[in-house]
Order: C-alpha cells, then structure tokens, then sequence
C-alpha cells in the first residue's frame, strides 16, 4: 500500500504538510475500516461454516454450484482488480483520461460480476431453492450476497469517481478517494477468494 | 397485499397504547418533546441551537450532546427500573402489582437495552469526545465528520427506540432477545424489530466512533509524545476502541441476521429449517463480553487521571496500569462462554473459559492496587471525583469477587440466571461505569464550561448513589442464593422474600433521589457559575496537557502546538515554570455542517419504514442517506481558518490568569 499512499505524495500540487497529513490519516482510517468489514465477514464465514450442513432436506452445495459460472466470476472480478490497478498507474502518470477509462473497464467488469451472481440467485429462487428454504441455503445467500452489495456499492462508487476525474481532473481530493476505492476494491477481491475457496471449492469436493 | 399495506406497511392507529401505564408513559415523553420545543421557540433559541450546538464539528460539544441524550436516557431506563422495582416489592400472593406480564417483560427488554447502548455507551463517547484530542494535545479529531455522523446515528437510535413507547410495542424478549423467542413466530409484533433496529442504527454510530478514536490517537498525537509518554486515560480509550473495532461487527452481523430470519423468514436462528440458535448465543456473546470491558476500560482510565491528581503524586505503576489494559483487551475475547456455561458444552470447554474468565481479575486487581498505592502517602483531596473513586473502588472489588465466583462452572450452575448474577453486573456497570463516568464529568466539567460543579450537593449525590445502591443490590445477592430468577413479575408470599424486594425498592428510591441532587447540582452550579469559576484553565493542579489551556477549552483547544518530552507533560511544564514566548500562526477547522443530522435522519426513516415494513419509504431513506453522503463527499469549502491575531489575543489574555508556579 506504500505505493498508493506515494500516489499521493508525488503529485506536482501546491500541498502543505496539513493537507498530506490528512491524506495520510484518511488511508490508516480507511484501513480499520477495512478491518472491521473483515469482522463482519468473519462472523458471516462462521455462520456458514456453521450452518452448511444444515440443508433440512434441501439441496447441498453440489448440488445447485455452477462451477463455470463461479469461476467466470471469479476471472472477471480477478480481472477487475488488475483494471482498478491500472486506474492507479494511470493517475499517478497524471492522465485523467486515461484513468477514467480504467475506471470504465473495472466498472463494466464489476457489473458483469454483480449480473452474474443476481442470476444465479434469481434461477435457485426460481427453482424453490431461496435463502428460506433451509438455513444452508440463508448462509449462502447472506455470506455471498453481502460480498455482491459490496461490489455494487463499489460500483455506485465508480460511477461518481468517473464523474468527478473528469470534471475536476486529478485534484489531491480525487485523487484521495481513488485510492481509498482502490483499496475497497481489491479487498473486496480478497474476500472473494476465500468465497471462491470456503463455500465453492469446499462445497462441491466434500458431500 | 392492499394498497393501505403498500403504503403504509404494518403501522395503523390501533397500535397506539392502551393500557394507563404504557399510555401515561407515552402522553409524559410527547409532553416532555413539546415542551422543550416550545420553551426553545419561547426564548428564541432555535439559531444559537441550530449554529452553536447541533451542526457543530467541535468534538467538545459533540461530547456534551452525548451526554444530555444520554441523561435523558438515563431518565427514561431509571423509571423503567423505578417500575420493576415496584412491580416485584408489590407482586406477591394474591396482589399481582401494577404491570401486566407482557407489560414487565417489555421494561426489563427496555431497562436493559437503554441503559447499555443510550446511557454508558452515550456518555462514555460524551467523555472520549470532551476529553481525548485535549488530552493528547490535538486540535481536533481524525475525522470531524465522521463524528458528527456517529453521534447522529446514536441520536437516532434514541428516538427510534422511545418510539416504540408511542407506537406499536417493544420487545418482550431481554435485553439481548435470545432466540427462539425473539423470532417471528413467538414474537410476532414489531417489538424486536424496534429493538434490532435502535441497536443496530446506534451500533454502526458507535462503531464508527471506535474507528475515528482510534485513529485520532494514533495519528493525532502531539510531537514528542510517545506511547509510554500517552496519559492512561488515552491509553484506555485506545484498548476499548481497539475493541469496539473487533466487536461491533460481529454485533451488526447478528443483528442483521437476527433481522433476515424476521423479514425474509431465513433459517439462522429459528426452531425449524435447520436453524441454530445456540449460534445466536455464542454470537451476540462474542461481542457482548468484550462491550463489557469497552465500558469499564474508560472509566478505570478516568480513575487513573483523577487519583493522581487528587493524592498529588504521579500514578502508581504507570507501565503496569498500560500493560493491564492490553491485558485485559486481550483477555475479554476469550472468555464470552462464561455466560452460557449451562448451555452443556463439555467439562473441558467450560473449564477453559472458567479459568480464562477468573485470570481477568488479575490485570484488574493489578489496577486496584496501583490506585491504592497511588494514594498510600498522598495528600489526598476529598473532592465529589475522588468519592466517586473511593464508592467505586470498595464496590467493584465486591463485585469482581462475585465475579470470579460466577466463572466457576459449577457455581454458575446454580447462580445462573438468578437475582445473584442481576446483583453482579449491575455491581460492575453501575459502581464500575457509571461511577467512574460520573467522576470523569465532575473532573472535566470546568474545561469545558469553564465553571466548577457544586461540591455540597455533589457529595449528598454521590452519598444518596452509594446508599441507595448497597441497598437496592444488597438484597439481590441474597435473593440470588435464595433461589429468586431474575424477571420474576409474580412469586409466592409463602417464599417470604418480599421484604428483601421493598429493602431493594428503598434502595432504587434512594438512588433517584441521588439523581434528583445531581440534576440540582447542575442547576446550581449554573445559577452560580461566577463564584465557581475556573480562571485559571488548571482547577485542580492536573498534570496532563488539557489543564494547559484556558477553561472553556478554546474551539481550536491549543493556541500553539504543544510539544511533549515526558510523561505527565503540562506538570513537567509547571515544574520548569517558564512559559516559552511563541509565534502564532492562522489555524484551520473544519466549519458546521448539517449533513451529519440529515444522514443519520434519512437512516432512521429506513430504520422506522423497516420496523413497519414500509418498503418505499425504507429505499428513499436510503437513497437520501447516500444522496446526503455524496454531498459532503464531494464538497470542497468544509473549513475555515481561525486568524493568528485572535488566537494570539485569547492566549496571552490566558496566561495572564494562569495558576502561578
């Protein structure tokens, strides 16, 4: 993360030490709350691990997981991070532009994510199989829903920081929030690795 | 569904109260609202309301908003108690008191409910806010906004749950509304919603609370003021903030699963389909437990500024007390089994956590010790802050010792759930927390207001608190053993424990008498605010950096950047007694702003649309909350600079009056 919090310290603006204080304390502040957001995912890994047996005769794991479709989501979202990456490359070259089409790239990425993961979950409700068929199938819908609300947040996220890059270029307050979403978004990431892993991995290899 | 049900969900006028009690109760908290709405319209208030108070980034006046929603809170939980007390002093044999079962059930949910999230956990960020950046030598804190947002939602919290007095009901199901019960299908009206939803608005307050806090203190603090140079008041802080970071999440989980299972009819915590409500349990314990220690480590931390100060000599144990704190930060995960060892887990989990649980009386006791060390050869002032102490230090030993009892596993078999374990944690929260709170208000009041309390009626306060509780708590300990469960609304004459229940009522009335003296206190002191004034900005020869400055603390706090070379810092500077000549500079502080208020309504009207299953009027809260969000975020005019000139003239004027070395 040093590099991203160089971003902010190698633009060619007239700053004080006040205001690269601040930005400072806004990344350390967006840490925690990164930190309390792995809590609260914790909690909902827990829950699952939990209940993921207790399918009171539904259906299991392996029994509704689309593989492919997990995997394309996960490439996608993987991708979308590698974009996002890029957006900061871009912006510490000081192309607003250019970011800004980074910016596009994640947000198209991250909306076929999201598109994905609401099918999937539309065609198990459809079939009777929705979070209140048994609290096997609640865990899942919460845990990975709540990861989806993220990415959608992220997404809203986006779209306004295409917004304000390019109408008020790469000030030193754009240029905070990017890297305070940069952070959001590759967290996310990471916490989709261990969905990927704990609920589809785990949920199709043990029956 | 019926358009009247579309639009407004499940509210309809055949929810208002109807029994005299419950309606009384609501009629006195309307009258009250409309009262100080009409008497601030009155004295034409509203402006100096609106700019000084409640648009205000200034976390001292945040932190004084803190504290009067949390006394009205206190109010509102004390006449809950009040009405327990009366209902058990009075509901034996053939009398069935004044409450109906129902009606008793849902005032010991509120009593609960209230005094933990709206009392200690209001005042408690009241004395952080007053107390911390001065303490620490800032100007401000990490996120000012943030802050404003975080008392807002606290704020809304409050109302949303005194709502429930006025429409619809509350929950009947305890403070921490276990399921099965706090399910839909045993608990099918609107009350536990209004509990999940008050909490879980608060919640995220506090939550972001923690993480601005900690943040301030790690980032925020003055030049040369390293960790062992952190006054342990900042030290406890820094320990319960750590864990509201790592405990609310888990609490805003839970709630909201509690919520999926409710609305969306999920299976997490229910009966059927496969739900597990001993998960609910274990859950709402892992943050319950460590909430615990987030009240009690501020108030040990403000024993630790006030003993010192009031024995003239420097603590005790300065490193002991801060590696206790961390001690007991770490420990106060590991012990939340304790509170269900009758669940029947194996012998050699509740083992664990019984031996976990009574270890944590050893960094506590470190912590008596040193305050008892700090005193042994002081010159110790007999002020209202140090009674407070010494009230506290006599009880919460008490208390701990009942404590390390209840962690036997066997012992708690048979204590569990009785009037003992009531005793206990109200020996911990009240002669602990509020105690302790009290204390931190009294001792800090001047550097706000810039004006002493009363002494005289302080002390009839406090000697009404100390009294009013050995009484009204002595007799739980022994209706405990005596085989009494708590939320008993009804029991037999021929037990013959009624006498015990009127001595415990005494004891309530004692205590509201104490509060009666308290709120005299305030208006005295007020009324005699230049006899009592403090102009020095150093009433009590304190030793940290918040007694440097003048009382009231200025906006920007300091007038030049303090500097730190030793623990202790503002006695070290008296004790060289030379005031260095110093250049001023323009200062910048963020300005008011209203966006804080407006977030935090837009969530309540999502909390009140999800409570009544509102559903348009819970998206366009929503939508407001966020729209109100990007505002802010994308404004750039936010502060202003304060000039070098006026700053200059208000310090100079300051050391004038300052207390001669």
């Amino acid at each position: 993360m040093t590099t991203l919090t160089n971003t902010l310290a190698t633009r060619h603006e007239p700053f004080d030490a006040e205001a690269r204080a601040a930005d400072a304390t806004a990344v350390s502040g967006f840490w925690v709350y990164l930190m309390t957001d792995l809590v609260l995912f914790a909690s909902l890994f827990a829950t699952y691990a939990v209940l993921h047996a207790s399918t009171f005769g539904g259906p299991s794991g392996s029994d509704i997981f689309h593989m492919p479709l997990v995997l394309a989501e996960t490439l996608i979202l993987l991708t979308s991070s590698f974009t996002c990456g890029l957006a900061v490359v871009a912006a510490r070259a000081g192309g607003a532009r250019r970011t800004a089409a980074w910016l596009v790239a994640t947000l198209v990425l991250g909306a076929a994510f999201v598109a994905i993961e609401v099918s999937e979950f539309a065609s198990l409700v459809r079939l009777g199989d929705g979070p209140s068929r048994s609290a096997f199938l609640s865990s899942y819908f919460t845990l990975v829903g709540t990861h989806g609300l993220h990415v959608f947040i992220g997404l809203v996220w986006i779209v306004a920081l295409i917004a304000v890059v390019l109408r008020k270029g790469l000030t030193r307050s754009v240029l905070r929030k990017l890297v305070l979403f940069s952070m959001f978004w590759h967290f996310l990431d990471l916490v989709w690795i261990f969905i990927f892993t704990v609920v589809y991995l785990m949920g199709v290899s043990i029956v | 569904m019926t358009a009247t049900s579309l639009i407004f969900g499940k509210l309809s006028w055949a929810l208002l109260p109807h029994n005299a009690i419950a309606a009384g109760g609501a009629l006195f908290m309307v009258f009250c609202a409309l009262a100080v709405l009409a008497l601030i319209t009155y004295f034409k208030r509203w402006k100096w309301l609106w700019t000084e108070w409640l648009t205000s980034l200034d976390p001292k006046r945040i932190g004084v908003m803190y504290i009067a929603v949390s006394g009205i809170m206190l109010v509102r939980g004390g006449i809950d108690a009040i009405l327990m007390r009366t209902q058990q002093a009075t509901s034996v044999g053939a009398s069935h008191g004044i409450l109906a079962a129902s009606h008793f059930q849902e005032i010991f949910s509120a009593h609960g409910s209230i005094m933990i999230f709206f009392v200690a956990m209001g005042f408690m960020f009241g004395i952080i806010n007053l107390v911390v950046p001065l303490q620490i030598g800032s100007r401000d804190v990490a996120f000012p906004f943030l802050n404003s947002v975080s008392f807002w939602l606290f704020a809304s919290g409050a109302v949303l749950i005194n709502l429930s007095l006025i429409i619809g009901d509350f929950s009947t199901a305890g403070w921490l509304a276990y399921p099965p019960l706090s399910e839909l299908a045993y608990s099918p009206t609107v009350g536990v919603d209004y509990w999940i939803w008050s909490l879980q608005i608060s919640g995220i307050g506090s939550l972001l609370s923690g993480l601005n806090f900690l943040v301030t203190i790690i980032r925020m603090r003055a030049p040369g003021m390293t960790p062992m140079r952190i006054p342990v008041f900042v030290w406890s802080v820094a320990g319960a903030m750590s864990l509201v970071i790592f405990a609310f999440p888990i609490l805003t989980a839970t709630l909201a699963l509690l919520s999926l299972d409710r609305t969306l009819g999920m299976h997490f915590f229910t009966a059927g389909g496969g739900g597990n409500m001993m998960m609910y349990v274990n859950l709402i314990w892992a943050w319950g437990h460590p909430e615990v220690y987030i009240l009690i480590l501020p108030a040990f931390g403000i024993f630790s500024e006030i003993v010192p100060v009031f024995s003239g000599k420097k603590l005790a144990g300065y490193v002991s007390m801060v590696l206790s704190i961390w001690a007991i930060v770490f420990l106060s995960f590991l012990v939340w089994l304790h509170h269900f060892f009758t669940m029947g887990a194996e012998a050699d989990v509740n083992a664990f956590f019984g031996i976990m649980t009574a270890v944590i009386a050893v960094p506590t006791g470190v912590k008596i010790f040193n305050w008892l060390f700090t005193m042994y050869r002081g010159r110790i002032r007999f002020t209202t802050p140090m009674l407070w102490f010494m009230g506290f230090v006599v009880l919460f030993t008490l208390g701990g010792v009942t404590g390390v009892m209840l962690a036997e596993p066997p012992a708690d078999y048979q204590l569990h759930n009785s009037l003992f374990l009531v005793a206990h944690f109200h020996t911990m929260i009240v002669s602990g927390v509020l105690f302790g709170y009290f204390a931190g208000l009294t001792y800090w009041f001047p550097k706000i207001f810039g004006f002493r309390l009363d002494e005289s009626l302080g002390r009839k306060a406090f000697w009404c608190w100390l009294f009013g509780f050995i009484l009204a708590f002595g007799p739980l300990y022994l209706l405990g053993f005596m085989g009494a469960t708590r939320r008993l609304d009804h029991y037999s004459a021929a037990l013959g424990w009624q006498p015990l229940f009127i001595v415990a009522g005494i004891g309530v009335a004692l205590i509201a008498l104490g509060f009666a003296f308290q709120v005299a206190q305030l208006v005295r002191s007020v009324r005699r605010r230049h006899e009592n004034r403090d102009v020095t900005g150093d009433p009590w020869d304190g030793r940290t950096l918040e007694w440097s400055v003048p009382s009231p603390a200025p906006a920007y706090n300091f007038a030049v950047q303090p500097k730190v070379d030793s623990l202790d810092a503002f006695w070290a500077a008296k004790q060289k007694g030379n005031r260095e000549t110093t250049e001023y500079e323009d200062i910048r502080m963020p300005k008011n702003t209203s966006l804080g208020m407006f977030i935090a309504g837009f969530v309540f009207v999502t909390g009140f649309s999800i409570v009544w299953h509102i559903w348009w009027l819970a998206a366009l809260g929503l939508l407001g909350a966020i729209a109100s969000l990007f505002v802010r975020t994308f404004s750039e005019d936010t502060h202003a600079i304060i000039k070098a000139n006026d700053v200059a003239w208000q310090d100079v004027s300051h050391a004038a009056n300052a207390r001669p070395v």
